[in-house]
């Protein structure tokens, strides 16, 4: 089998830059609180053509297809479950389209979030319903024409083993990402080292894996650190938010500058992460500050935790869960059972 | 091992209530059933079971989620275990005439499916005595507004977790202004993309960062509400 284009590029290459912010974007064209981004793909490619060429004018290698929301859990608020398949694969053929105009090799990365729900015990979610709503999504974004699949912002690990299965049925290679936006972990617990455990134990591991969104960039730069703590060779993922949003005559700004993410970006690629690119907030003209910096500042040692806070500023918590610097359990009174 | 083996009925009243604090904790269900049904045999008032056992214990693992103690999926167990005492107590309660800590309306807004955390806040809450309606997910201004006429309610919680829904907030609040109605309410939200600073820009009471600090700011608030009537 022929290698994919992702795992090529990143064969000849240290770093490669992927995109920024998909909602951030969308809102700046007028798309209202409320309705699916996922539906502008038929409705008026021409923003979500806008939205891609931004990336790739910006100096991205990668760029995620608008199509987070468009799994059948998703798309049903808005009566839309029986389209999960079309919406998907003409958000990765507007994608193919501007990649293969770049003039350059772009990798086309067909994005697949969270389906929203909790899994069994605790929820009604299970795992072949799972597999079965991921797996029509990739689908549909293979059909369009997407080089990789793009699982992010997961919190569970079973959504993120699902995911991988989807991805083994529907024949793609796949990168996952998960946002660890609670005390430094996800919000159903899982740590960063949990993560590197996970992947490793997974029969079609992902091409790269790391964490998306979350809270800000330093919180997201202790989490690759964490990763790297591990040992793991596999390429890492960085996507972190240009700050915190903050709501300003009707819209949201994150008030993260494009000097901060250049500082981020560096911190990212010195800290080993081969795959750097921004989340919410992130808008090209980050991306052109990244790739500047990216490009021109050469390489130091691996980052501190005390380089991060020093450029980035403070974590939102004092530890994430993997130096046993944390709370302690309750202590229980006696045994059970 | 049978050494260890914990026998409630065996336990003192004192002794159970910690005991059933750490089973909330562990999200021992039939346990807290069973906790639920001695305390009452034994001639508890279903006031006290609920405050001293249920909402103490539910208090302790609300604390320990706000500290990155524990996550989601153990304040979900522990929710449910603290919800099936609540069955066995609800109609002894209502019997009872005990005193409700206040009445609160909550939903996820239009757009938005993501109801894990608001979820949490409405067992919580109720955990915490408040009654609670819970409008469930995608829910439009009108909604909302259907829910508050109905249910009269001290407070209105909403929830969003994308960056692409939460500022329909502001339409929700922006309607009740127009109405007239928003010092009627006391307006809470929450959701992972939102802050302190977004709350007051969309002009809602508070934001709670969390299920546990939710609780603790709609207890803040109604006697805030208490004394200004007192007033």
């Amino acid at each position: 089998m022929a290698i994919d284009a992702l795992s090529q590029m990143l064969q000849t290459r240290d770093w490669l830059m992927a995109d920024g912010a998909t909602g951030t974007n969308l809102f700046n064209m007028g798309l209202s609180s409320g309705e699916p981004p996922e539906m502008w793909n038929i409705d008026l490619p021409d923003n979500i053509r806008k939205l891609y060429k931004g990336a790739v004018d910006a100096g991205s290698d990668i760029f995620l297809t608008n199509s987070f929301g468009g799994n059948a859990s998703r798309m049903k608020l808005h009566g839309l479950q029986d389209r999960v398949r079309e919406i998907n694969r003409v958000a990765a053929s507007l994608g193919r389209e501007i990649a293969d105009a770049a003039g350059r090799k772009v990798i086309v990365a067909g994005s697949m979030g969270p389906t929203g729900e909790i899994f069994e015990p605790m929820g009604t979610l299970t795992h072949a319903n799972a597999v079965e709503m991921f797996h029509e999504q990739a689908e549909g974004l293979k059909e369009g024409g997407a080089d990789v699949l793009w699982v992010e912002t997961i919190s569970a690990a079973e959504e993120y083993i699902a995911a991988a299965e989807a991805a083994r049925l529907a024949n793609m290679p796949w990168c996952g990402t998960m946002s660890f936006d609670t005390a430094g972990r996800t919000m159903m617990g899982l740590t960063s080292a949990k993560l590197s455990e996970l992947v490793e134990s997974l029969p079609n591991p992902p091409i790269a894996f790391g964490a998306n969104c979350g809270v800000g960039a330093s919180d997201l730069m202790r989490t690759v650190l964490g990763f790297g703590a591990q040992g793991s060779t596999r390429p890492f993922i960085a996507k972190g938010n240009a700050g915190i949003p903050k709501y300003h005559d009707g819209h949201i700004h994150y008030d993260g500058t494009p000097e901060l993410m250049a500082e981020y970006a560096i911190l990212a690629r010195d800290a080993g992460v081969r795959i750097i690119g921004g989340c919410c907030g992130t808008m090209p003209e980050h991306l052109s500050a990244m790739r500047h910096a990216l490009e021109t500042r050469r390489k130091g040692p691996r980052p501190t935790l005390e380089d991060v806070t020093a450029h980035l500023g403070g974590f939102s918590s004092v530890s994430d869960g993997t130096d046993g610097a944390g709370p302690a359990p309750r202590e229980r009174r006696g045994k059970r059972g | 091992m049978a050494d260890d083996e914990i026998i409630l009925a065996d336990l003192s009243d004192d002794e159970l209530v910690l005991q059933m604090h750490d089973d909330l904790y562990d999200g021992l269900k039939e346990e807290i059933e069973d906790g639920v049904n001695i305390l009452i045999a034994r001639g508890w008032t279903p006031y006290d079971t609920l405050t001293k056992a249920l909402v103490a214990g539910m208090t302790i693992v609300g604390a320990d989620f706000r500290d990155g103690i524990l996550f989601v999926p153990e304040v979900l167990l522990a929710a449910n275990a603290m919800k099936a005492g609540m069955f066995i107590l609800k109609p002894l309660l209502a019997e009872t005439g005990a005193p409700r800590m206040g009445r609160m309306v909550i939903g996820t807004v239009k757009g938005d499916i993501h109801d894990i955390g608001k979820n949490l806040v409405g067992m919580m809450m109720e955990g915490a005595g408040f009654e609670v309606r819970d409008l469930g997910i995608n829910n439009s201004v009108e909604k909302y507004l259907a829910a508050l006429e109905l249910d009269q309610p001290d407070i209105l919680g909403m929830s969003a977790l994308l960056t692409t829904t939460m500022p329909y907030m502001k339409v929700v609040i922006d309607t009740l202004k127009e109405k007239g109605m928003r010092e009627d309410y006391i307006v809470l939200v929450g959701g992972a993309p939102l802050n302190e600073e977004f709350s007051k820009a969309i002009g809602a009471d508070a934001y709670c960062r969390d299920a546990a600090v939710a609780v603790e700011t709609a207890k803040a608030y109604m006697l805030r509400k208490h004394n200004a009537l007192k007033a």
